[in-house]
């Protein structure tokens, strides 16, 4: 994990007010799977272009309609932009039918990131379940850039259905690498599938990596990730070397309102990625 | 027969299986090999056997009348399938079916459990290591049904 009190916004105006969004265009959309699809966004003006780290997050305001926190799914060192968003409340659902040339406000990129120079040397092990993919997307696009600075990297992924997978050109490109394991693996099918059923958490001990030389980046709906946690300290993986991407109501981003807080943590600012040895104790207390 | 009984000792399921115990599973033991969507076991069936699988991939499927077979599971390599042979009336509840060219090493179930009976210690040894792989799949299953995936409403 990277706290980053310096990356929040790299604009000018940010840095001046985090609370101002800036005017970015959509450049493409694209259809994932029924409920799901990707932006490409760039600025309207080049001294709103942002950079970010793998893991951050953006605040996307539709104009007239609400603003939501969205994780970045494209590559850190590319030049646009990259939302992969689903379809579930009134704001993403108004997106989810936006067109290139439509107009959004943008602010951040905000929080923590993945611990990806701290990976460095290390067997690398994504985990994500369902819409979890797309904030990990951007640490394997700077696995595979670099790739001779890590050991084994390994990505497992699970999803509800077949035709809920995501990013399936890539996930075929990936399995086809000889440098990187690639599970993926469905909660039911029809007989029509030939691949594998079962939660993503079974993967774990079929995959090969060293548990004492590994960083793991879980990210997922939270009982997911309690579990893949669990099942990577079953395999020898340290609680310190266990990240999970936690998800609350971010409103602010800043740390202000209070909407996210985690106990005595602010989600927005001391996450989203958190260190799983530093937030175990509060992922099961039922009051928070 | 030492070939299997290797491959045997080396599966983690029998780690630590005393040799006298492997040797005589050993002798329940063979290799079975399944063409791609062959079934392994129908539901309904005798179940007078159990399987770890070596290569493929093994689907554990239901077939519903109005929605065909529905895959609630995939075992593959390193996995054992199978463990109603333990547990009366011993029939299988679900198909298994090759999704891919799979080998096996077959286990004997009727076989094992007269040894078992016999000799309560192995009984005991084999049930600890099913109990195990139950308590996994229990778990896996338990997190299925949450449909962690699925849009809250």
């Amino acid at each position: 994990m990277v706290s980053a009190p310096d990356v929040h916004g790299k604009s000018a105006d940010s840095v001046v007010n985090p609370m101002l969004p800036a005017l970015y265009t959509i450049q493409r959309v694209k259809r994932e799977t029924d409920d799901t699809f990707t932006l490409e966004l760039v600025p309207e003006s080049d001294r709103h272009k942002i950079s970010f780290l793998p893991g951050q997050f953006i605040m996307v305001y539709v104009f007239g309609v609400g603003e939501v926190p969205l994780s970045i799914s494209g590559d850190a060192a590319g030049t646009v932009l990259v939302h992969t968003i689903r379809a579930v409340g009134i704001v993403t659902r108004v997106m989810s039918r936006l067109r290139r040339g439509d107009k959004v406000g943008i602010r951040g990129p905000f929080g923590t990131a993945w611990p990806v120079q701290e990976a460095q040397g290390h067997d690398v092990v994504l985990i994500a379940g369902g819409i979890g993919l797309p904030p990990l997307r951007p640490v394997l696009y700077h696995v595979l850039s670099r790739r001779e600075e890590f050991g084994k990297v390994v990505l497992l992924y699970g999803t509800r259905t077949p035709s809920d997978i995501l990013f399936r050109d890539e996930l075929e490109q990936w399995r086809a690498r000889f440098d990187l394991e690639v599970h993926v693996t469905v909660d039911r099918a029809q007989s029509g599938w030939r691949g594998n059923v079962g939660v993503v958490t079974t993967l774990i001990h079929k995959s090969s990596f060293d548990p004492q030389k590994t960083i793991a980046m879980v990210c997922g709906p939270e009982a997911m990730m309690r579990f893949s946690a669990l099942e990577l300290q079953r395999r020898g993986v340290s609680t310190n070397s266990i990240y999970l991407s936690m998800e609350r109501n971010m409103k602010c981003a800043i740390g202000l309102c209070g909407h996210c807080q985690f106990g005595p943590l602010f989600v927005c600012k001391d996450g989203p990625v958190f260190r799983y040895s530093h937030i175990k104790d509060l992922l099961v207390k039922w009051e928070i | 027969m030492e070939t299997l009984e290797r491959i045997l000792a080396e599966h983690p399921f029998f780690k630590d299986l005393s040799d006298p115990y492997l040797k005589l599973v050993t002798g329940c033991a063979s290799n079975v090999r399944f063409e791609p969507d062959k079934f392994i076991f129908r539901e309904g069936e005798e179940a007078d056997q159990f399987y770890l699988i070596r290569q493929g991939r093994v689907a554990l499927q239901v077939f519903l009348p109005d929605r065909g077979s529905i895959t609630v599971e995939t075992l593959e390599e390193g996995d054992i399938l199978g463990w109603s042979w333990l547990i009366p009336p011993y029939h299988w509840h679900f198909d298994a079916r090759a999704l891919e060219l799979t080998r096996a090493i077959a286990l004997d179930g009727r076989c094992l459990r007269n040894k078992c009976e016999e000799d309560r210690s192995l009984g005991y040894e084999l049930l600890k290591r099913f109990a195990h792989i139950m308590e996994d799949r229990l778990s896996s299953t338990r997190l299925q049904l949450l449909d962690l995936y699925g849009v809250r409403s």
